[in-house]
């Protein structure tokens, strides 16, 4: 470790002011302070001590998101092999199964470690694409604007790739996540000062710019032409049957998105990010709070021609990016309402919405991301009318 | 009957909404948007300007305008529908001035809120867009009622939102040549795209 310091001590010199690569302080900023502490010291009187400061706050949700990355490599394989290993003599159609057969494995949908491998070849490339795009962009407007680079965008570009379909071209991945770090965040001045949460954003544009290939039945195994319902999409037509168990769901062995699938792995990222204060209980469980009063209204009022409306919110908690969305997504604290009150109402909000959206709107089987964005935009003014209320009270008390 | 009106009022507010999804009275969205307090008393005034003169239009476009509705005088064939751009916009003009008078002469406190927005409401085309989709889709009078309000409903709740929106991107360091208008239009652009949540729900 003391080499490394020593690195990054005799570098430093270039990028201090004045120095040769004065323009890329911000890369070398990020990098030193990602592995050490900051050297900035506080010279003055008094000021708040806490070991949790944003660097550390978003490396503890790159925590919380490691099971749903593990689910993610898992699952995207499980659901290829398992495909595979239904067709008589397969041949290979792409090349991440020329390297499967390459290192020696096959497509075994019951061995874990041919799972893990296969998926995560599908992962880690648009995971590298996202962070070598995205990271161009933040480093850019770093350097151009002056301020460092933030660890939000660790969050960001770990969310984005798991909130893909397996098999999306590189280049949609990369014009995404473009799309969501400079409009989404650079334009409004970055970290912090977003109004809407840019990894949605991103999926957002791609999902309108190019809705062949982020949905429909298609996309969701990572084979060629293998056409594979989500449960969802079983759920809305009525000439399907829902294939999966309601367990299967939940653990994530359903096709989906590639990370979002698993609501276990949510609810242990929700577990951490609660116990360490990052993630706001109150907008998990209103979110909850809304979804299941929203489903049993459905179920109470029923239809005959609309399948949807008898689902009950046990299932509507497993399928879809629900889990995910309401765990990591809609909690982002930038985007998210501010005041305790606010975050109830925004929580119940976008549980009604989303339940909402994937019953009477045959547009959209799923609605989550454009609930949590719906509830991004009324974010603010959900907060100013607690505000209000607040100064409002506090007048009255005094007197005033 | 009430499930239909219910739906159309549902409709108007979010699916078609006049500023998120027509893009309709951009001019005034933008202009008043910049203070949540200013922003709801611009969208009470749309909401009331919206609702009297959605139906005024409808009674004057089918008793007066409509091919055949002058049969009563004994012009059967007379179709005065081309008139129709030029009366709507004068009968708005005319409506607000005659709200305004009487909100002045009566109501002192609501007109010192509306203030200013009335008379510069006359020329936002959500209103005028409003009339004219209401003759286009030939809704009757209790329809166009509902349908004036719900989409006064629709342009307010999009004008106080982006408000809020606005006040809270006063701490946003924005790129010097896309402060103001420019981050504005990229900001409506990020929020019609959520509100295509509701785009393709058939009521």
């Amino acid at each position: 470790m003391k080499f490394l310091r020593d690195i990054l001590d005799k570098s430093e010199k270039q990028f201090e002011k004045g120095g040769k690569l004065e323009k890329l302080f911000p890369l070398y900023e990020a990098i030193d302070t990602f592995l050490y502490s900051t050297a900035n010291r506080t010279k003055n009187d008094s000021h708040v001590r806490d070991a949790l400061d944003l660097k550390r706050m978003m490396v503890w949700v790159v925590i919380a998101l490691v099971p749903a990355v593990l689910m993610a490599l898992f699952n995207t394989g499980y659901q290829a092999n398992l495909v595979i290993s239904k067709i008589a003599d397969f041949q290979t159609t792409n090349w991440q199964q020329d390297l499967v057969l390459a290192l020696g494995l096959d497509f075994n949908p019951d061995s874990i470690f041919s799972n893990m491998i296969h998926g995560a070849f599908y992962f880690f490339p648009v995971y590298i694409v996202t962070l070598a795009v995205g990271g161009f962009w933040e480093a850019l407007f770093a350097s151009i604007r002056n301020h460092e680079i933030a660890e939000g965008f660790l969050v960001t570009s770990l969310l984005f790739p798991l909130i893909l379909p397996p098999d999306i071209p590189y280049w949609q991945v990369a014009l995404g996540i473009s799309f969501g770090v400079v409009i989404g965040k650079e334009v409004f001045g970055g970290v912090g000062m977003n109004i809407l949460n840019p990894a949605l954003t991103a999926r957002a544009f791609l999902f309108f710019a190019y809705p062949a290939q982020i949905s429909g039945d298609k996309v969701w195994v990572a084979v060629d032409g293998i056409s594979s319902a989500t449960p969802l999409a079983q759920f809305a037509d009525h000439s399907l049957t829902v294939t999966a168990g309601w367990w299967d769901s939940f653990i994530g062995l359903i096709p989906g998105s590639m990370g979002e699938t698993s609501t276990l792995a949510a609810l242990i990222g929700a577990v951490i990010l609660i116990a360490t204060g990052i993630g706001s209980w109150r907008i998990m469980l209103s979110i909850l709070v809304g979804m299941i009063g929203m489903s049993l209204i459905f179920n109470t009022v029923g239809s005959s021609t609309n399948s949807m409306f008898e689902v009950t919110p046990l299932w509507h908690l497993v399928v879809g990016g629900f889990a995910f969305g309401t765990v990591f997504m809609a909690t982002d604290p930038v985007s998210a309402a501010m005041t305790s009150e606010g975050k109830i109402l925004y929580g119940i909000l976008i549980g009604i919405l989303v339940v909402l959206v994937r019953v009477v709107n045959p547009a959209f089987p799923e609605g989550m991301m454009l609930a949590i964005l719906f509830g991004n935009v009324f974010a603010p003014i959900i907060d100013k009318i607690y505000i209000n209320k607040n100064i409002k009270r506090r007048l009255a008390r005094n007197g005033l | 009957m009430l499930e239909h009106y219910l739906s159309l009022f549902i409709k108007s507010i979010f699916i078609e909404n006049m500023a998120l999804a027509f893009f309709l009275g951009m001019c005034t969205f933008m202009a008043i948007s910049k203070r949540v307090d200013s922003a709801i008393g611009l969208g009470i005034a749309v909401v009331v300007v919206q609702a009297v003169t959605m139906p005024v239009n409808n009674l004057i476009y089918n008793g007066i305008l409509k091919e055949g509705s002058l049969a009563w005088a004994g012009l059967e064939n007379v179709d005065l529908t081309f008139l129709g751009l030029l009366t709507y916009i004068g009968v708005i003009a005319a409506m607000v001035q005659i709200l305004e008078m009487t909100l002045d002469r009566y109501v002192p406190k609501l007109y010192n809120t509306l203030g200013i927005f009335l008379p510069l409401i006359t020329v936002n085309c959500a209103i005028l867009g409003g009339s004219l989709l209401m003759v286009e889709r030939n809704y009757t009078f209790p329809e166009s009622v509902v349908f004036g309000f719900g989409s006064g409903i629709g342009f307010a709740l999009a004008v106080i939102a982006l408000a809020g929106i606005r006040e809270k991107m006063k701490y946003s360091n924005v790129p010097t040549g896309l402060r103001g208008l420019g981050i504005t239009f990229i900001t409506v652009g990020l929020m019609a795209i959520a509100f295509m949540l509701f785009s393709g729900i058939q009521l």
